[in-house]
């Protein structure tokens, strides 16, 4: 058996040893395809769920670094995801009267010139309010969780109904880039544009982060600062300067996930945070809180098993998260790659 | 006095600290002479670890002034104690596990890559650090993971070492080799506050002593003449230390 | 004598003795009061309410715990009624046979909740209870032919609790009395048994060891209190009590739904009533459950006024428009956790 200390060890990044997980994602995906059938079929669900997997990966890898590294649980996590949604939708609506820089008769070029900005508007929208928020709700419930699971959901709450004033209760359609509309065929194999896109910037964001937090000096402070805070303190370094950055990167990175979720809706509601929040922390759960590997591979597995669900055994697929959760909570209690503190 | 005082690099003065509704401290004064090993002994619970707690700016001193080199830092924050000079080792070694020892290591090492020579040094002391070098310090056995911590404590000069119970659950070669190290250091010049519960540790290298009970101090002096006074020994720490190897 | 009814809680201060008596007053004489359906519903759910918060106060104020899964219970308790009414008729006894049934439902599945994840730490039992929560509602909306889906289910009560029944030839004091009546006090004597018995259990030494734990657990642990334990039979007394309210809000409206019981709005309704209330106070519950159902059905009328009233002033109207009363109690909510944590009662209690 492999050490324990080992599996847990490998910390943030997900265990350099430990094939267990990524077997698993493996399987169930050559598991599926008898039961689905075809071919075409199966790669469709199976990029489909990728997809869904990357973009849920990009809304919980923040959260679960926050939670790792500061020991917060923040519940207005699903309204970093909507305010980016909203901010990067916005920005999109803006650019699409003004540049015609989404239409049938667009370029690549002129459509990255819109899809960059509402990325951007997105990631900073989103950061700037994680940064609101660590300095004025956060900071003075630090170590409480009572209280910061209820200052939070009260956060959530109010920046919900901030959005239902500043842009009103109802859907707003989300003009996505041309280009990332339609599908790819191969044969008889069709494949969207727009999961391809998803699947790329998700892995973009995986390898980022994994390559800030294994070689960057940045990183090596996080990963020892998730084991055991007050010993880096110790060495000399402010961890509280540390905390802020990772929140707004954490902020950033859901709005980012929520411009992603939003454009792949097609559109945005107030509430699409608070609900894809559910997801996120089950995810969070799975993945072992402070270990982004984790958060992957537990994303993935989520994405996969929605969309195979849903196509095999449609009943259960609105659960199948929740089923998911407790499968693997009875195999691994602290989540597939646990990180060091209980 | 006021020489023992101005030629000491570490001074408490009348320090409480409250843990909740605990007092732990109860008035402690005493300092560590400039370049000594100063022990600091006592029964379990008397507070010793809280002391250096304090000292280190984990715990908060809620009466009382704590002096390095002359600076109060009574208040100060714990990264602002590790820029003036001030290592701590802690009683459950403080080492990230998730890390390499290198890892461990090059985080310690805050001014840069750390000097060849010095590694060295450091390899020359604990060679399982050599040989794990690339190894998850999880890994590593117990003792090998003190010698970390007291390796990343002293990977770039400091001037005041904090160690809390460096030979808890070690093997007798391995007390020796941490001797050794702790032997090479005071050559060196560093002053250090060492909690111990192994007198044949405290011996060897204590200049001088300071016994802690409930939180106060209830002796100080040299550890020469506590080593010869068996009876004072007993009256101390509740029995002859001899017994402790 | 009436000390000991309340189980030596006194409320501590004159102002909010003066409130609750008031609340209860209004309560018991509803029906002779404010005729008229609307009164009647907004009093019958205060009561029910009034059983649900203070059942989530006892998880949340004396105990130290925060879970989802308060509207699961209530939904159980709900659906106990509905679903036996359905299969089984509307006699008494398939009534009875259903709330049992809830109930035993709840307690079950309050301590395997309790003892599997009570071990852990606070944050990871609420995102259980989260995604447990969650998986009953999706359950309930799904399984239509068991739970009546998304529609829920109507039923009729026993003929003695039906409004056709008149109990009476004329009117008493301006009011029919019906089965309608007799259901309401049901419903309100209900409530404040459970109430009271929720008073004594916090106030026995039970309820003393669970503030210690939520106090400090370490210090509970090492003086021989098995936390986990008397966690989850927390856990299970606050489930009991929310299956219990949805019993009586079931019994109320005739009818059960995901709607009404599951939804999260509801919890996040519970969780501001039982912080602005107060927490750890149970009075808190009485006041928040409410002050808030109250103003969900008359302030909004209030809002709209107002919000016309300033129609040419910029983000003014957008901000009272009657759907923003969550944002304002929102803020509320925030700020009590900052700086009220015993919400209104505390602040009372203080002066």
């Amino acid at each position: 058996m492999q050490s324990n200390e080992g599996a847990g060890a490998a910390v943030v990044i997900g265990s350099r040893f430990d094939w267990w997980p990524l077997a698993i994602l493996a399987a169930i995906m050559l598991a599926a395809a008898p039961f689905i059938g075809s071919l075409p079929t199966w790669v469709t669900l199976t990029v489909a769920g990728l997809a869904m997997g990357m973009m849920i990966f990009i809304m919980a890898s923040g959260l679960t670094l926050v939670f790792g590294l500061m020991d917060v649980l923040n519940f207005a996590h699903g309204a970093f995801i909507s305010v980016g949604a909203y901010a990067g939708a916005s920005v999109l609506i803006a650019l699409k009267v003004s540049l015609l820089a989404t239409g049938a008769d667009s370029t690549l070029w002129s459509n990255l010139a819109a899809l960059i900005p509402a990325l951007l508007a997105a990631m900073a929208a989103s950061g700037a309010l994680g940064w609101f928020f660590e300095r004025v709700v956060i900071r003075p419930v630090y170590g409480d969780h009572l209280k910061q699971i209820l200052v939070t959901m009260g956060g959530l709450i109010v920046c919900e109904q901030l959005i239902d004033v500043l842009w009103g209760a109802d859907q707003i359609p989300v003009p996505v880039p041309w280009t990332l509309t339609g599908a790819l065929t191969f044969g008889d194999i069709a494949v969207e544009r727009y999961r391809v896109f998803a699947v790329v910037v998700g892995a973009a964001v995986f390898l980022a982060l994994w390559l800030i937090l294994s070689r960057t000096r940045l990183g090596l402070l996080i990963r020892a600062g998730v084991e055991n805070r007050e010993m880096v303190e110790s060495l000399g370094y402010r961890i509280r300067r540390l905390f802020v950055g990772v929140f707004v990167a954490g902020s950033a990175l859901a709005g980012l996930g929520g411009m992603m979720w939003a454009m792949y809706q097609g559109s945005v509601t107030p509430q699409m945070g608070m609900q894809v929040l559910v997801v996120v922390f089950i995810v969070v759960i799975i993945g072992g809180l402070g270990s982004v590997g984790g958060c992957f591979v537990g994303a993935l597995l989520a994405g996969l098993l929605a969309n195979y669900t849903g196509y095999v055994l449609p009943k259960l697929a609105l659960g199948s998260n929740i089923l998911l959760m407790v499968l693997v909570l009875l195999w691994r209690p602290r989540g597939l790659y646990p990180v060091g503190k209980a | 006095m006021a020489d023992a005082v101005a030629n000491s690099l570490l001074t408490l003065a009348g320090v409480h600290t409250h843990i909740s509704q605990y007092h732990i401290l109860q008035g402690v004064d005493f300092s560590v002479a400039r370049g000594g090993l100063t022990m600091l002994l006592g029964r379990n619970g008397a507070g010793k670890t809280t002391c250096l707690r304090t000292v280190m700016g984990l715990w908060r001193a809620s009466k009382g002034a704590i002096h390095c080199d002359g600076r109060d830092i009574t208040h100060a924050a714990t990264p602002e104690l590790a820029h003036y000079g001030v290592a701590y080792v802690p009683e459950n070694m403080g080492i990230f596990a998730g890390l390499t020892v290198r890892e461990n290591m090059l985080l310690a090492a805050r001014q840069g890559p750390p000097d060849d020579q010095r590694l060295e040094w450091i390899f020359g002391l604990f060679p399982a650090m050599k040989k794990f070098w690339n190894g998850l310090a999880g890994n590593l056995s117990g003792g090998q993971k003190q010698m970390l911590a007291v390796s990343r404590a002293i990977v770039e000069p400091r001037a005041l070492l904090l160690v809390d119970e460096p030979t808890k659950g070690l093997a007798p070669a391995m007390v020796a080799a941490m001797i050794e190290a702790f032997r090479e250091l005071k050559s060196k010049g560093t002053t250090m506050l060492v909690v111990e519960q192994n007198f044949h540790f405290a011996r060897s290298l204590g200049d001088d002593v300071a016994v802690m009970d409930s939180g106060r101090i209830v002796h100080t002096g040299a550890m020469a003449a506590l080593a010869s006074d068996t009876a004072l020994q007993t009256r101390l720490l509740g029995l002859s230390l001899e017994t402790h190897q | 004598m009436l000390i000991r009814l309340i189980s030596g809680d006194r409320p501590r201060s004159r102002v909010l003795t003066a409130l609750l008596l008031a609340v209860l007053i209004a309560l018991l004489a509803a029906p002779f009061l404010l005729p008229g359906t609307r009164p009647l519903n907004v009093a019958a759910k205060v009561a029910v309410f009034i059983v649900l918060v203070a059942s989530y106060d006892l998880l949340l104020g004396y105990t130290g715990i925060v879970s989802f899964a308060h509207t699961m219970f209530f939904g159980i308790g709900g659906y106990g009624v509905g679903i036996a009414a359905a299969k089984w008729g509307t006699g008494w006894g398939a009534l009875a046979a259903g709330v049992v049934l809830a109930v035993l439902l709840s307690v079950v599945l309050a301590l395997v909740i309790g003892l599997l994840s009570l071990r852990v730490r606070a944050i990871f039992f609420a995102m259980i209870t989260l995604a447990v929560a969650s998986f009953f509602q999706i359950l309930a909306s799904q399984w239509s032919a068991f739970t009546g889906g998304e529609d829920g289910i109507n039923f009729k009560l026993p003929a003695a609790l039906s409004p056709g029944n008149r109990l009476l030839e004329e009117q008493l004091w301006g009011a029919d009395i019906t089965g309608r009546t007799l259901t309401y006090y049901g419903v309100v004597l209900g409530a404040l048994v459970l109430f009271l018995a929720l008073l004594r259990i916090v106030n026995s030494p039970f309820g003393r060891v669970l503030q210690a734990i939520r106090e400090n657990e370490f210090r509970a642990e090492a003086l021989g209190y098995r936390t986990v334990v008397y966690r989850s039979v927390a856990n299970g007394i606050a489930a009991v009590g929310a299956a219990a309210a949805g019993v009586l809000y079931a019994l109320w409206l005739r009818y059960t739904g995901p709607a009404t019981t599951l939804s999260f709005d509801i919890m996040i309704d519970i969780l501001l009533m039982a912080v602005i209330g107060g927490m750890g106070t149970l009075y808190g519950a009485v006041l928040g459950a409410a002050i808030f159902v109250v103003a969900q059905n008359y302030l909004q009328d209030l809002m709209k006024l107002a919000s016309g009233a300033l129609e040419g002033w910029p983000l003014l109207p957008a901000l009272l428009h009657p759907d923003r009363w969550l944002l304002c109690l929102g803020v509320l909510f925030i700020v009590c956790v900052y700086y009220f944590p015993n919400g209104i009662v505390g602040k009372l209690r203080r002066n």
